[in-house]
């Protein structure tokens, strides 16, 4: 890949090296050239015209479900990575409860290799805490890091076993691997289904209360203080685990979080004026309007580090059925710009926390590459329109599965381009080379 | 249709003027059943499927014989023997009995929301006998009917609510319902079965059965299902009962004269309500069951588009 692009009159806006303005970016052999107010236009060199655009490096994802190995109806690394891109995911973390669950050298490498055959967005495995996730026993995480795994999760469920967790907080520490955990207490949650309050008694539905959360969030900062391990909140949607992940930083822990676009942006009263609709169950729940709050405060506030999409396709199998039996989550790779930008619209977020949550954040937590725009880093680039407008329905979407709650809805902001390692990996309709 | 509804899911969604609807026409309705011939042919050719994913007599036999009081066909269809134990999911079974061609469904499901998932693929009118702890619309309105029939109205009643309101339908669709028709509401029991937020549902809440009963024009006592002990919402069905239940002297020395005594049913006698009590005075827990039938027969009058001049003949 010797081609050299050269993306012009765009606005760069990268937090990590504090550039926003309208500059040339120039990518070359895989890395980023220049990022220059002038810049010459090398023979050859293809040139995206990005005047009215944001220049962005690529977003990083820390949480997504790709389904492969077992579940290659709902969606594959192929179809998830090509969704990435076309939301402007660059590079994502794929959770580890596959069938079966990542937790062996072969199946991050299987995972890898479907990665590199599919040669669109990046994927980096995250390897299991404990064996089969099943809470009992350690994974063998020197063997899962060697393979290239950058995180270690049991994710879909909390490492209920609070002496386990000490352990693998002490044991990650040789291999410099952050636990990134699904916090719930198992027992708070019984058989919720729903945030608890004043909605989920009106629906009849069982409720979960944010304090499930809370109460994992403040025993695993405890064990992080204990172990000095790397701990990372994923999917964080109380005020309480906020809170203390805000106390834990300010103490000096080694913490960090992310939120999804959905807890950033929907309550569980949406769940009510959806009419029980599953594209709006989901783990952790639609919290009430204060928790969404607390979680938009400590995204602007820096106490939450990243947006993750906690992507999770499902096909109509799970979800076309009563709300009790619907299996939780929902895609968001491909909303999640226009989504989270509303919250700019809205005069919540800042542009530059925005984009800094979906690139130098998520590198920083997790020790990634990629996150900046500037000379020597990997060519990885969004080209984003604020201001498109498109609507989000199954026919528009690059994942196999379409359980989202914006179904139907028009979202504006898009991805119209997105290079990886300096190669066009993602094109929206109607744009022209 | 029931004013715009064409199906009867949830109590919520009913204004002050679609309740009464139904109660209007559930008095003539309950005229028609004390007849020697109780048979009108007002929805003959019409057909009624029952389909029941949790077991019921009292509420699916109702509509049966609602349904029947007034010629319509009756199915009924419960769990055990559908297809549902062979992986067939609520909608499948819904469609393919919709295939049927009946004009109204009603379903009893244990999941919250299920009729109007239902009700979503479906092109018949679809009635709710009840899902989750969601609404039981029937049995609010049989409620409603029952004590505006014996205090000639709802304006300015006080009704208490006692027992395990978290888990139960009834208590939601009567908190729906009452309060529309201009009665005050108050729910009491141990602070385990009132439910997050349900102050916000327009009611009172309180944990001591003496206050709550205080001037209470009539009372529901809800059921405790045994399963909640050890829930844990209360150590024991022996506490329950002498902190929350009805006896007779606590009838007798908290409740107003004339006040009326409900229950959903079934009783589990000697729990939240003494033998004394549920035969006394103060009970009109039959008056319900019959009611129940007349309600009915009015919900399914309306949806299955009946001519209301047959009706009131």
């Amino acid at each position: 890949m010797s081609d050299v692009i050269v993306i012009e009159g765009g606005r760069v806006i990268d937090p990590a090296s504090g550039t926003d303005g309208v500059r040339t970016v120039v990518l070359k052999d895989g890395t980023v050239a220049a990022v220059a107010e002038r810049a010459d236009r090398p023979a050859g060199a293809q040139v995206v015209d990005a005047r009215g655009r944001w220049v962005t490096p690529g977003f990083i994802d820390l949480h997504v479900h790709l389904r492969e190995p077992g579940q290659e109806y709902k969606e594959t690394v192929a179809t998830g990575a090509r969704a990435a891109v076309a939301g402007g995911f660059t590079a994502v973390v794929a959770m580890p409860n596959t069938k079966p669950v990542n937790d062996t050298l072969a199946v991050t490498e299987l995972i890898l290799a479907r990665a590199a055959a599919a040669g669109l967005a990046r994927v980096y495995p995250c390897g299991a805490i404990s064996r089969g996730s099943g809470g009992e026993e350690l994974a063998e995480y020197g063997e899962l890091k060697a393979g290239g795994c950058v995180a270690l999760s049991d994710d879909g469920k909390p490492v209920m076993n609070a002496a386990l967790m000490r352990r693998a907080l002490e044991y990650a520490l040789a291999f410099g691997l952050p636990l990134t955990v699904h916090e719930e207490d198992l027992q708070l949650v019984g058989k919720g289904v729903m945030h608890e309050g004043a909605t989920s008694t009106r629906l009849g539905l069982k409720g979960i209360p944010g304090q499930a959360e809370d109460v994992m969030v403040l025993r695993d900062v405890a064990l992080a203080e204990l172990t000095g391990g790397r701990l990372h909140i994923a999917h964080l949607s109380s005020a309480g685990a906020v809170r203390a992940v805000r106390e834990a930083k300010r103490r000096g822990l080694r913490v960090t979080a992310e939120v999804t676009p959905h807890h950033l942006t929907l309550t569980d009263e949406d769940v009510a004026a959806s009419g029980y609709s599953t594209d709006f169950k989901m783990n952790p729940p639609l919290r009430s309007a204060a928790d969404v709050a607390a979680c938009i405060e400590g995204l602007a506030d820096g106490t939450i580090d990243a947006i993750a999409t906690d992507h999770a396709p499902h096909s109509l199998v799970e979800k076309d059925v009563e709300f009790d039996a619907a299996a939780n989550g929902i895609v968001g790779l491909e909303t999640a710009f226009p989504v989270c930008l509303a919250l700019v619209r809205a005069g919540k977020l800042t542009e530059r926390r925005l984009i800094e949550a979906l690139t130098a954040g998520p590198a920083r937590a997790f020790g990634l590459p990629g996150g900046r725009l500037a000379p020597g880093a990997p060519a990885d680039v969004a080209v984003l329109d604020p201001q498109a407008a498109w609507r989000c329905e199954p026919a528009a979407l690059y994942s196999k599965s379409h359980n989202s709650p914006w179904k139907g809805r028009t979202l504006t902001g898009r991805c119209t381009h997105a290079f990886v390692g300096g190669r066009l990996v993602h094109q929206a309709d109607g744009e022209k080379r | 249709m029931i004013g715009r509804h064409k199906h009867c899911i949830a109590l919520e969604d009913f204004s002050r003027e679609e309740l009464l609807q139904v109660l209007d026409l559930a008095v003539s309705m309950k005229e028609v059943l004390r007849r020697p011939i109780k048979k009108v042919p007002s929805l003959r050719g019409k057909s009624v499927v029952n389909l029941f994913f949790e077991a019921s007599t009292r509420t699916r036999s109702s509509f049966e014989i609602a349904a029947k009081v007034l010629s319509a066909d009756a199915l009924n269809w419960t769990s055990a023997s559908s297809s549902v134990t062979k992986g067939e999911t609520l909608i499948d079974t819904a469609r393919n009995l919709e295939a049927m061609r009946p004009d109204v469904l009603v379903i009893r499901h244990s999941a919250s929301g299920a009729p109007r998932l239902v009700a979503e693929h479906v092109g018949c009118s679809v009635v709710s006998a009840g899902d989750g702890a969601h609404e039981h619309p029937s049995q609010g309105l049989l409620d409603c009917f029952t004590v505006r029939e014996r205090l000639g109205t709802l304006e300015g009643k006080t009704l208490a609510i006692v027992g395990d309101v978290s888990h139960s339908r009834v208590a939601r669709s009567d908190l729906h319902a009452f309060p529309k028709l201009g009665a005050r509401v108050r729910l009491c029991g141990p602070p385990t079965m009132m439910p997050a937020g349900v102050e916000r549902m327009g009611c009172t809440v309180h944990h001591d059965l003496r206050g709550a009963l205080e001037g209470a024009d009539a009372v529901i006592m809800l059921r405790i299902q045994h399963e909640r002990i050890g829930d844990p919402l209360i150590p024991t069905t022996r506490e329950y009962s002498k902190l929350w239940g009805l006896n007779a002297k606590k009838a007798a020395d908290w409740l107003k004269p004339g006040a009326l005594v409900l229950h959903p049913g079934p009783i589990n006698r000697g729990v939240e309500l003494a033998p004394e009590v549920a035969d006394g005075p103060f009970s009109v827990i039959l008056d319900q069951v019959e009611n129940g039938v007349a309600v009915r027969m009015a919900i399914l009058y309306l949806l299955a588009g009946g001519e209301p001049a047959e009706a009131k003949a």
